[in-house]
């Protein structure tokens, strides 16, 4: 089995969000950067959880710059075969799609594997584009995979309920919340990923079809109205005719 | 300038299908592609808010990702569609990015405003998991475009709609679909209006009776923190925040939970937020605004029976 894993960087989820440059660009001072919590926890591991029931390679790809890096090491620590980072700057959707779709269209692989979305952008977009441009199909929001031969079953979340879908390879899917326990790399771990193959790859040429133009923090609260718990009565009157949301 | 709004009927026409047709009303003529059995009188419903030709492809056996793009790329086709507009919910996730990499579009998934023309053309969406708004600008012609549910408020628009029957050969898709284990129901999270929600404050989930009962009491959806789902106390389809579902209701009630920086992450987009917690110095209330300093196993009750006072007095 060939799996092939998504990965890219995003800011800790503690991070304070802050913009410089006018509000163009993301303030970078102090943040320390993970694997995006969706690919590693849940996509990574599970990809790695089936290779070692059933043999196979686990590949991850990138498209970023060398400040990647450290967040592929770890991907590699946790248990990855070898990564491929495209070196490339990661500001639009499609352009992103299209650089792992070159890599990967002639590689073969079983199962594609991205996060629900990352939690920087937000865009729950590349899953989708690459299954289109490698004319696959796409199962989005999986929280369980199981394979066995070369077809899947899956499990996801749709309106109202819980889907379980069947698919033969190859196919792509974004990973969200069950599909796996998160992993700590271990020290042997963390050694073996540095003599692992990081492959930077040169970009190919194509549009980049949106961009940021600002960024803005939401409006701050005005404060709490603080209530007496006995006056539930009164929360209720305000719910009402203050904010009118019942 | 021609737009394409795809919608998902079942048996009634949903309040995302309005939204997004108010969107596309917004932007000109609006045409609707769908598929299904939906009898007329629910279609056409869809006029009220300014559809006005409303394409439907009645023989879907399997309607998988594959071959709901197919349906919108044919009509893109046929209309010359410029917008392609869909809801950002379980379906338009797998949807949209299908149809904007084939159409070589801009797709922008998750806006929360119109576009802004008069520069050039930009919509605000929800980035950094809700700790803040980029203005995203599409640069190519056709655009492809997924609205956050319970972003725009539906408007009445009424024109006169009519309906035609679309047929097209879709090929068949090979995601099949084996079992679907329906979740009650409730209206999902994503686009709940009112949602009751409750952390590891209620101790054990033999006390979330207290929790449903007020949600039950307002016609809430019931949600949760991130380790109440992860110790098994209530569903994972409940996990609220940054790595859960991100949500933005009218209304959020949270009792027992602290207010971590990462679950304030999915719920700050709610309109009004009220925060139950024994602990004055709890984080939550920064974001609050309405806040009880007291305890969950008191309050939850006395606000479900005042709620219970506020509706029996509507009547
Ligand atoms: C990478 C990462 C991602 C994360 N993602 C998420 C996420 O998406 N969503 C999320 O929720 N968390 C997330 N977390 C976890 C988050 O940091 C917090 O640990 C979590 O939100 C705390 O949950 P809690 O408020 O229920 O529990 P606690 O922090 O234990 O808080 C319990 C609260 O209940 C109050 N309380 C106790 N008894 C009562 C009572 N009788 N009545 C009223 N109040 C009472 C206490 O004062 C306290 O404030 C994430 C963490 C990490 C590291
Ligand atoms: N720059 C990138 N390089 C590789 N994979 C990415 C990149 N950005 C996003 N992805 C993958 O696509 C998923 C969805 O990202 P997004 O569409 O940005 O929300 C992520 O969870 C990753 O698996």
């Amino acid at each position: 089995m060939k799996i092939l894993v998504c990965i890219s960087k995003v800011p800790d989820t503690t991070s304070k969000i802050n913009f410089v440059d006018n509000n163009t660009k993301f303030d970078e001072n102090g943040v320390q950067y993970i694997v995006n919590p969706y690919d590693e926890w849940y996509a990574l591991v599970r990809a790695l959880e089936l290779v070692e029931a059933s043999g196979g390679t686990v590949t991850t790809i990138t498209v970023g710059t060398s400040s990647d890096d450290p967040t592929i090491r770890k991907a590699l620590a946790i248990g990855a075969n070898d990564a491929v980072r495209i070196d490339g700057e990661p500001t639009d959707s499609f352009f992103v799609a299209k650089q792992i779709f070159e890599y990967a269209k002639n590689e073969n692989f079983d199962i594609v594997m991205t996060g629900k979305e990352t939690i920087n952008y937000n865009g729950a977009q590349i899953g989708g584009m690459l299954a289109e441009l490698l004319d696959m199909p796409f199962v989005s929001l999986a929280n369980k995979l199981d394979v066995s031969g070369t077809q899947a079953t899956l499990e996801r979340d749709v309106q109202g309920g819980i889907e379980v879908v069947e698919v033969d390879f190859p196919f792509v899917l974004s990973a969200s919340k069950g599909m796996a326990e998160q992993r700590i790399p271990n020290m042997r771990g963390i050694m073996a990923a540095r003599t692992k193959p990081l492959n930077v790859v040169a970009p190919t040429d194509h549009n980049k079809l949106t961009s940021v133009v600002k960024f803005e923090l939401p409006a701050p609260k005005t404060g709490c109205k603080y209530l007496d718990p006995e006056s539930m009565d009164e929360l209720v009157e305000l719910l009402h005719n203050e904010t009118k949301v019942i | 300038m021609s737009v394409l709004v795809f919608v998902e009927i079942k048996n009634k026409l949903s309040k995302a299908a309005k939204e997004v047709i108010t969107y596309g009303k917004n932007l000109g003529e609006v045409n609707v592609v769908t598929y299904g059995n939906a009898n007329n009188e629910v279609l056409l419903e869809m006029g009220d808010y300014g559809a006005k030709n409303i394409l439907v492809y009645r023989k879907i056996n399997e309607p998988n990702d594959q071959v709901i793009s197919k349906l919108i790329l044919k009509a893109v086709d046929k209309l010359d569609a410029e917008f392609i507009l869909l809801s950002q919910d379980q379906t338009g996730k797998s949807i949209g990015p299908r149809v904007a990499a084939k159409l070589e579009a801009g797709h922008i998934s998750g806006a929360i405003s119109f576009p802004e023309v008069s520069d050039n053309f930009t919509v605000k969406t929800n980035v950094y998991s809700g700790k803040a708004i980029a203005y995203v600008c599409v640069h190519s012609d056709k655009k492809v475009i997924s609205i956050l549910p319970n972003s725009i408020q539906p408007v009445e628009n009424k024109v006169d709609a009519s309906i035609s029957e679309f047929e097209e050969d879709l090929g068949n898709g090979r995601i099949k679909t084996v079992d679907l284990k329906p979740l009650g129901d409730g209206i999902p999270l994503p686009e709940a209006e009112l949602v009751v929600s409750a952390g590891r404050g209620l101790k054990g989930p033999e006390n979330w009776g207290i929790v449903e009962d007020l949600a039950k009491s307002l016609g809430a959806t019931t949600a949760c923190s991130r380790p109440v789902a992860d110790i098994g106390w209530r569903p994972h389809h409940e996990h609220v925040g940054q790595t859960g579902v991100a949500i933005r209701p009218n209304l959020y009630i949270a009792a027992g939970i602290s207010g971590a920086i990462q679950h304030l992450a999915g719920v700050n987009g709610s309109k009004v937020i009220v925060v139950i917690n024994t602990d004055p110095e709890a984080p939550f209330f920064k974001a609050a605004d309405y806040g009880v300093v007291g305890d969950a196993f008191e309050v939850l009750p006395k606000l479900t029976s005042a709620i219970n006072n506020f509706k029996a007095s509507q009547r």
